[in-house]
């Protein structure tokens, strides 16, 4: 057992060493957010009132967006230089490979993004005392987005054209998600606070983190055959 | 002990081969020959576990090596076509990461004297990206020299990019590898010899 936390930990600390030495990849995805949110004022109009009703729809959007953009790096370069050959060969199981891999790419795509959104809501006019559900709403979601995308990521590994068919098959599936962590913010502001939204959010990540590596990890098999 | 009772192997449209049967004991080193396209990685991957045989089985101590997975992994070393290795890393830490892979935690010390056995612990802390084919295919081989405890490695093209002093250290390697009692089967297009009390040859043929 010890043995296998030590292997996760190798991985987790290698996915992100591999990050730190490729920033420009990750700061691609954080600008990607910033511009796609800040389009919006621009388009629908200074309206006040308007911007603070899009403003967690928007922002949810654009997160679900960047974090999908984001999604081939899991597998792909692994793939690619044959490391994830051997780590389907690895005496740890490969769901648990999978699982410490997406914790590591949440760490570096999606972190960033929680992080970021409170700072970029305040061009929404979004009332403070809300930044705190909003954040606590992508901190619960983003990573059910990660774990769903990463089976999305494993059935495309080394198809032509897969980046398209990785979004028409991974957003479909973000769309529970993206429907309560949006409305979290909507049900805070109609006083009826954010708690059922954000329970169902953490019954999201649960579910999607039991699962989904196991499922990726078969479809990763399915890949190398 | 490795055996594998009639294998066929399809891609695609077409029959690489069919009705293999080989048995792989400690202490002895199998050669797999064969033209281009004959089948000599698909076998390997086979023996590996990675590619489904569309006939026949693989097992290790009389097991099905699709049950028993991630023990059979734990004790087997496999370093493909590709090195797997990434650039932005040192050699240490590809090695590094490569042996907690396969379960086992290696100190600095050890690391670099594998990479020192293989002749690129000079490189030891430039990212790999700034090597050539042959010194990253050192890197990867390097892997051997740390593991001496596994008691099967299956090597595809091993040679391919080295130049001779470092054939020689894995020829070396693997030599010392079968004397201690462990199985190793390997493919080649180089024609050279390798010391070992059993030497087994199959031949795949042409396409």
């Amino acid at each position: 057992m010890s043995e296998m936390l030590e292997t996760l930990h190798w991985i987790v600390y290698r996915d992100l060493l591999l990050a730190l030495r490729r920033r420009s990849d990750l700061l691609t995805i954080l600008l990607f957010f910033v511009i796609v949110v800040s389009l919006f004022p621009l388009g629908v109009g200074p309206d006040p009132a308007m911007l603070r009703a899009i403003a967690p729809g928007v922002i949810w959007v654009a997160a679900l967006l960047a974090s999908m953009l984001a999604l081939s790096r899991i597998f792909a370069l692994d793939h690619a230089d044959g490391t994830l050959e051997q780590m389907l060969l690895a005496a740890t199981p490969l769901g648990a490979i999978v699982a410490a891999k997406v914790l590591a790419h949440w760490l570096v795509t999606g972190l960033p993004l929680v992080l970021l959104a409170p700072v970029l809501a305040l061009q929404f006019d979004l009332p403070q005392q809300f930044l705190g559900d909003l954040v606590l709403s992508l901190l619960l979601g983003t990573p059910a987005l990660s774990f769903i995308g990463a089976i999305g990521a494993a059935l495309t590994l080394g198809l032509r054209g897969g980046g398209a068919l990785l979004a028409l098959l991974v957003l479909p599936l973000y769309i529970p998600v993206l429907v309560v962590g949006a409305g979290a913010l909507d049900a805070a502001a109609a006083g009826l606070g954010a708690g059922a939204h954000l329970l169902l959010l953490g019954a999201f990540l649960v579910v999607a983190g039991a699962f989904a590596p196991w499922v990726a990890a078969v479809a990763l098999r399915i890949a190398h055959e | 002990m490795l055996e594998a009772a009639g294998l066929q192997c399809v891609r695609g449209e077409r029959t690489l081969f069919s009705g293999l049967n080989l048995t792989l004991r400690g202490g002895e080193l199998l050669r797999i020959a064969g033209e281009n396209g004959s089948g000599k990685t698909s076998l390997l991957r086979i023996l590996c576990g990675l590619l489904a045989p569309a006939e026949g089985s693989v097992r290790w101590q009389g097991q099905d090596i699709r049950r028993v997975r991630e023990a059979f992994w734990s004790e087997l070393v496999y370093v493909g076509h590709a090195n797997a290795i990434k650039e932005d890393l040192t050699a240490a830490e590809n090695l590094a990461i490569a042996c907690a892979l396969q379960g086992q935690q290696t100190g600095a010390g050890r690391l670099r004297a594998a990479l020192e056995r293989l002749g690129v612990a000079a490189s030891e802390r430039e990212p790999t990206r700034a090597l050539s084919q042959g010194q990253r295919r050192r890197v990867a081989l390097a892997r051997l020299a740390l593991s001496s405890q596994a008691p099967l490695w299956i090597l595809d093209e091993p040679f391919t990019a080295l130049d001779t002093g470092a054939v020689a250290i894995v020829r070396e390697l693997i030599a010392e590898h079968v004397a201690r009692g462990a199985a190793v089967a390997y493919t080649t297009h180089v024609e050279l010899e390798i010391a070992a009390a059993v030497a087994l040859r199959i031949d795949l043929g042409s396409r």
